[in-house]
């Protein structure tokens, strides 16, 4: 069915990352790799209490140790930031108030980090302790004072409703509804770097910030923000980031604090959070309670969701709005859901502030959603599988809540592991103790509207031919291992047909890079890769012009490959690439390029809808095999089948890397990792260390199969989707399924522990997991209708959507 | 980036010099081997000797010998996995080799010493925290501060023993030697480990293990099983070591010993007697096994739920015995 | 009775052997390894993740074998022979592991890939046919968040093949 595939030479292929063999040898500089002349050591002084009014800070017994050449509080950094216009509010150093164990009070710049930690020890905080919150469902009653002085009430950060369609009339004509409560618990990135920042400010009043950050256009903005310095004297380099996955994608107080002492110092100014910090920057997966009521016929096909969610959004906003939404946006794309409600709060608590982790806001409900649907399966006595594959969400359609679906590669994920696994002549039929389990999922390609709402491109390129033949590309892009150097290379690679290692790649530098938004929300390769394609495009014309007026060949006739420029219909006349570029200088001057971005407009036009909607969606199917010990409630994970609809991988082993890794986190998840806090015990950080915050080793790592489906996309660079994220999705929800399947448990929870899986065994109706979800205390003011395409609506809701009306951010 | 405090040094060569320096800087000294337990206590400022005596050079320290009587000297400075690559211990002594193979990673046993996993300090997650955290919980009995955050109330600190090979020194009837200006002590390993978190070994501050000694283990068999989250880096949550010597198919002697849930090693005295002159039936192992776990006390203290290990002791108890008892029959 | 070799904030000075270099050093006395390394020689391929010997990631070679350098004092490696990432090319060119793990996938962000290629380094030098379960074992303290190790698996075995004098790898 699909077209035949161009003929590729770098597309699809597997060359050596470009950025490799540096980091293969300790060539790769991370943030704290830098050293200047005269560079002074920050560390920062936290709080160890988790709600408070700040009484007094005393400096002076630090300001006295040798060696200390300044301390900061926050009175020097008035203006509040945050990641979103909407939740502008953290300050780089607590002005009044901290809100957990670990929210940063002073810092100090000294000669090293022995005199700078001795520094901050010796600073003195009084406070004045207020009434801490620990969980959401005792935030939602705001009965303690309200965390922030904003939000939707008390301490309710966020309340969402948005129904499309009639959902309690799809339910009420549902042969049964399937109600199910969930837990998933919070969860961190880990990357093994840890976030470092380096600053300093030029004779010419120009400050520099090297950062292990994934946005540094956002760090950028934030930063002239407080520093109050015009965003064209600050410049900010994102060094390669040591992992991400999320983690390094919020503007951070550190990166401020050093280049404020920088300012203050006249001297660099380096900050290395220590492993435990790194827990507290946090901004990792929410604590999600949800509630889904799935109305199916007896055919297990959906006829309506209304899902309900609960998160634990920490102590600030982060991109804690959009997780909300994301908590509820992509129940649609997978599976025809004809009507849909969602309803969801975020509240605040004294916990490391939440935020987007590797699927932001999604694995939670999908975990609900697949392990839901193995119930209806179960009950049915259908294949699990089988039922999947009889609703998909068809391709080039528009979902109940208004998402363009574009390509569609979900049934073929499906049967290949199916296929790959032996699927369906094992599941339920294993020895006890063994079982199979399977869960589908899918993910954005970036989000189809910026954070800041506004016409630019979410993406910028420009490109630079030099007279030797080599090509450099300038992209605001930041690789944090995913490979989106070697995806920027490959695209102009692949267009000029230069060799791989002739381009140049200036990458992540706010100075010398136009815009591109960040490595987050799985955008880069389709974003990045669409303005990389029509720089290099655009370059190719006029060489193609210069070439074919030398050679008297019409330019549409010339090729572009191994370096040459040459007649296609007679591949022996031709010149080399630098000859190509020699001519078309001469002809028209420099060659420089540029190429942008901007996701085509989303369907919807109700509050909310800009989270969702994206260029295309890639698809995942995981299949899972677990051997359960019985009497210990261990579960080994023996072999996973994954699935992933690619569209067409730009580099084939980078992608194959996502994948593995993805699974790889989401078997963590699944089985061991989380962020747990002692509420009991002055709200701590229960685990902050890599001993004892569970990540998975080689030992736990099972043997994985993967399968790329190619079915190009139409909006994707060369046809391709994201696959950084959404691999991941179904393998939580796959492990619960494949649990059922070997021993008939329910644990309705991530992680599922061993304790927990013989909870299950024990309890009368071999389930474990939560019993109760609170009211959300949602009102019909807070509703907000829209009627889906099946009805005839046209995107608008029955209130009208006035950005304005909303109180917008927080005070300065 | 986690640094150690300041501290003055010595690398001295013998024994003797070690003991001499130990009892010139007193109690403010420490002995460091492989440094890995001690260090990251330092980075932590659980402790912050001022003076390190690293045995290092210490020769003597090291080395591992079969005796005429069947019997096994092991120096406490030999590295761990010097000793999991001895095929000779593997074979004779599979148990202890099971043991300093599940310790933490093979880069760290290539640093760590059997000495120092007999003396481990004791864990726990109010304790093993930086200095900043636990100043956010007023610190700990163990360290710094003045409650038990385990078991408000208690008067006894409650850290675990973790050590993987404590307990198999127990069940295999390790003797160990201690030389200190006062002279030259041995001590059952059984008497080494003492349960209290705080003061968790029989070792004095200016005492220095000189050797550890295996008896030989005739015909008895005995076994390690440990229980935690991850196959590598983590300290049990758990461990069972038990041995058990037959006479006939009745059980002659046994010895079965419990760690990772209690200060000290613990011996489960009431299922050793449940099996002496017994068959080793199903019957007399879950009984044994039974017996183990009734009395054992796993807090809140390290990873997994402290119900689900206490849970497990009567799981782990019973295949060590199920073990021993298949490996009787090969 | 020895005198104490070093004391508070006055840098001492050893020699040992860094990347086949005999090198005096100066260093303040309480530094690890992995400070010397990274801040007193400036080599700074050896990364670090928790500086409490729970993640492998400073992992280096010390007389041949691997150690973690967060763990080690300076002043433990008078005499010693260190072999750190930045060492294992030679005038040849990269490590065949070098090789491997650039071009299959095994080093995504690149961070704890030191780490690895000198535990590698030492196993292939004593094994240059390790089966997967030996892979896994030694391997086993390093930890990686980005590739699900394996890889890094294959990354090994590939190396291996061109080490055991079988064919070259890319």
């Amino acid at each position: 069915m699909s077209q035949k595939k161009p003929n590729y030479n770098l597309i699809g292929k597997s060359p050596r990352k470009v950025d490799g063999l540096s980091k293969c040898t300790g060539v790769t500089k991370f943030a704290d790799d830098l050293e200047l002349p005269r560079m002074l050591f920050c560390k920062i002084h936290r709080s160890h209490v988790a709600h408070a009014r700040i009484v007094s800070i005393d400096t002076s017994a630090a300001e006295k140790i040798p060696g200390v050449k300044a301390v900061l509080t926050g009175k020097s950094l008035p203006i509040s930031f945050g990641i979103l216009p909407v939740s502008q509010d953290e300050h780089a150093l607590c002005l009044d108030k901290v809100r957990f164990v670990g929210d940063p009070v002073a810092a100090v710049a000294a000669i090293d980090e022995d005199i700078a930690f001795d520094a901050i020890n010796a600073i003195k905080v009084e406070y004045e302790p207020l009434d801490p919150v620990f969980e959401p469902e005792e935030a939602l009653k705001n009965e303690v004072p309200p965390i922030h002085d904003y939000g939707d009430d008390g301490n309710v950060h966020k309340r969402v409703s948005m129904e499309f369609g009639d959902v309690e009339k799809s339910l009420a004509d549902s042969d049964e509804v399937f109600e199910d409560i969930f837990f998933y618990e919070g969860n961190t990135h880990l990357a093994m770097e840890q976030h470092s920042s380096l600053a300093w400010m030029d004779p010419d009043s120009r400050i520099t910030i090297w950062s292990s950050t994934q946005t540094p256009h956002y760090l950028h903005r934030a930063a002239a923000k407080v520093l109050e310095m015009p965003p064209s004297r600050v410049r900010i380099v994102a060094c390669p980031n040591g992992g991400g996955f999320g983690g390094k994608s919020d503007p951070f107080n550190h990166e401020i604090v050093v280049a404020k002492l920088a300012k203050m110092t006249n001297r660099p100014v380096k900050v290395t959070l220590t492993r435990e910090e790194v827990f507290y920057c946090h901004r990792g997966r929410h604590p999600v309670l949800m509630r889904s009521k799935m109305g199916v016929k007896k055919d297990g096909t959906i006829q309506g969701l209304h899902f309900e969610t609960l998160l634990d959004g920490g102590s600030y906003g982060s991109y804690g709005v959009a997780s909300t939404y994301y908590t509820g946006a992509l129940q649609t794309v997978t599976y025809k859901v004809p009507t849909y409600r969602f309803d969801g709060v975020r509240a605040f608590t004294n916990k490391a502030p939440c935020g987007p982790k590797r699927g932001h806001g999604t694995p939670q409900p999908r975990f609900g959603m697949e392990v839901q649907l193995d119930k209806v399966a179960a009950k049915y006595g259908l294949n699990p599988a089988t039922l999947r594959l009889s609703m998909m969400q068809p391709k080039d359609s528009i979902t109940a809540n208004w998402l363009r679906i574009g390509s569609m590669g979900l049934s073929r994920c499906i049967e290949k592991v199916v296929e790959g696994s032996d699927f369906n002549n094992r599941h339920g039929k294993l020895p006890r103790g063994s079982g199979v389990g399977i869960a589908c999922s899918s993910y954005i390609c970036g989000a189809g509207l910026p954070i800041y709402w506004n016409n630019l491109p979410h993406s910028g390129v420009q490109l630079k031919c030099d007279r030797g033949g080599g090509v450099a590309v300038f992209c605001g892009e930041t690789d944090i291992g995913q490979g989106s150097d070697t995806v920027l290379a490959t695209c102009v690679a692949e267009v000029l047909g230069v060799d791989l290692y002739d381009i140049r790649i200036v990458a992540g530098d706010t100075d010398l890079t136009p815009v591109d938004l960040g490595s987050y929300s799985s955008r880069v390769t389709l974003m990045m890769g669409n303005a990389a394609i029509q720089a290099a495009e655009r370059a190719r014309e006029l060489l193609a012009k210069a070439v074919g007026e030398k050679l008297e060949v019409p330019g549409s006739r010339l090729g572009f490959a191994e370096n040459r420029i040459f007649d296609v219909e007679n591949t022996e006349t031709g010149v080399t690439f630098a000859e190509g570029v020699v001519l078309a200088e001469s002809k028209f001057g420099t060659i420089g390029t540029v190429g942008s971005y901007t996701p085509p407009p989303s369907p919807g036009r109700f509050r909310g809808h800009g989270v969702g909607p994206s260029p295309a969606y890639s698809y995942s199917a995981a299949v899972v095999e677990v051997s359960v010990d019985e009497e210990t409630g261990m579960i080994t994970v023996d072999k996973v089948w994954i699935g992933h609809d690619i569209g067409q991988s730009i580099n084939e082993t980078l992608v194959i890397g996502q994948v593995e890794g993805s699974v790889y986190m989401g078997l963590g998840e699944a089985l061991m990792e989380e962020m747990t806090y002692r509420g009991n015990r002055f709200g701590v950080h229960k685990i902050p260390s890599l001993l004892d915050y569970k990540s998975p080793t080689t030992k736990e790592m099972p043997e994985v199969v993967t399968y790329l489906i190619e079915e190009p996309d139409e909006n994707g660079p060369f046809g391709a989707k994201e696959v950084g994220q959404g691999p991941l999705l179904p393998i939580m929800p796959a492990v619960a399924n494949a649990v059922y399947d070997a021993l008939g448990v329910r644990v309705d929870e991530v992680p599922i522990t061993p304790a927990k899986v013989l909870k299950a065994l024990s309890n009368k109706d071999l389930r474990h997991g939560p019993t109760r979800f609170p009211d959300l205390k949602i009102t019909e003011q807070d509703r907000m209708r829209v009627k889906t395409q099946e009805e005839g609506g046209d995107g608008r809701s029955d209130k009208p959507f006035d950005r304005k009306k909303k109180k917008e951010a927080v005070k300065p | 980036m986690m640094r150690l405090p300041a501290f003055a040094y010595h690398a001295p060569n013998s024994a003797r010099e070690v003991v001499e320096i130990l009892a010139g800087e007193g109690p403010s000294a420490s002995i460091v081997a492989g440094g890995t337990d001690l260090f990251p206590n330092m980075k932590r400022r659980h402790q912050t000797p001022k003076t390190l005596v690293s045995l290092q050079d210490v020769d003597e320290l090291r080395g591992v010998s079969w005796q005429s009587d069947g019997s096994l000297r092991i120096g406490p400075g030999e590295i761990l996995r010097a000793l999991e690559r001895d095929a000779d211990i593997g074979n004779r002594l599979p148990a202890l080799v099971a043991a300093v193979r599940s310790i933490s990673t093979p880069v760290l046993r290539n640093m760590g010493t059997i000495g120092g996993n007999l003396c481990l300090d004791t864990r726990c997650n109010y304790y093993n925290q930086n200095y900043e955290w636990r100043r956010a919980i007023n610190f700990c009995l163990k360290c710094d501060g003045d409650t038990c955050w385990v078991a408000p109330g208690s008067k006894v600190c409650w850290a675990v023993n973790s050590s993987d090979t404590a307990p198999v020194m127990m069940a295999l009837g390790a003797k160990l030697r201690l030389i200190s200006p006062r002279g030259t002590r041995e001590v059952d390993a059984q008497d080494f480990f003492q349960n209290d978190g705080i003061d968790y070994l029989a070792k004095k501050p200016d005492e220095l293990l000189t050797d550890i000694e295996i008896p030989d283990q005739g015909k008895s068999r005995s076994v390690y099983l440990k229980l935690r989250r991850r196959d590598a880096f983590d300290f049990p949550v758990l461990g069972v070591a038990a041995r058990i010597e037959l006479d006939g198919e009745v059980v002659k002697n046994a010895d079965i010993v419990i760690n990772a849930v209690s200060p000290a090693p613990t011996r489960a005295n009431a299922s050793e007697k449940a099996l002496i002159g017994k068959k080793m039936s199903d019957d007399v192992l879950a009984e044994a096994a039974l017996l183990a776990y009734k009395p054992s006390k796993p807090l809140d203290n390290t990873d997994f739920e402290y119900a689900w290990r206490k849970k497990m002791v009567k799981v782990y108890v019973r295949r060590a015995l199920e073990h021993i008892r298949s490996s009787f029959l090969i | 009775m020895t005198t104490p070799q070093a004391t508070v904030r006055r840098k001492v000075q050893r020699t040992f052997t860094v990347n086949g270099d005999v090198e005096e050093v100066s260093f303040l006395p309480h530094k690890t390894l992995l400070e010397v390394l990274r801040e007193d020689m400036h080599l700074t391929g050896t990364k670090h993740g928790c500086e409490l010997g729970e993640c492998g990631t400073c992992t280096v070679l010390m007389n041949g074998e691997p150690v973690l350098s967060c763990l080690v004092l300076g002043l433990a490696c008078e005499g010693a022979d260190i072999e750190t990432v930045e060492g294992m090319a030679g005038p040849d060119g990269p490590h065949p592991l070098q090789k491997t793990f650039a071009s299959i996938g095994a080093a995504q962000c690149g961070y704890c890939t030191p780490g690895f290629l000198l535990t590698a380094k030492a196993l292939v030098e004593w094994n240059s046919n390790p089966d997967r379960e030996t892979l896994k074992e030694e391997l086993s303290g390093v930890l990686c968040r980005c590739t699900g190790y394996l890889q890094i698996f294959q990354a090994v075995e590939e190396a291996c093949v061109e080490i055991r004098g079988e064919g070259e790898t890319k």
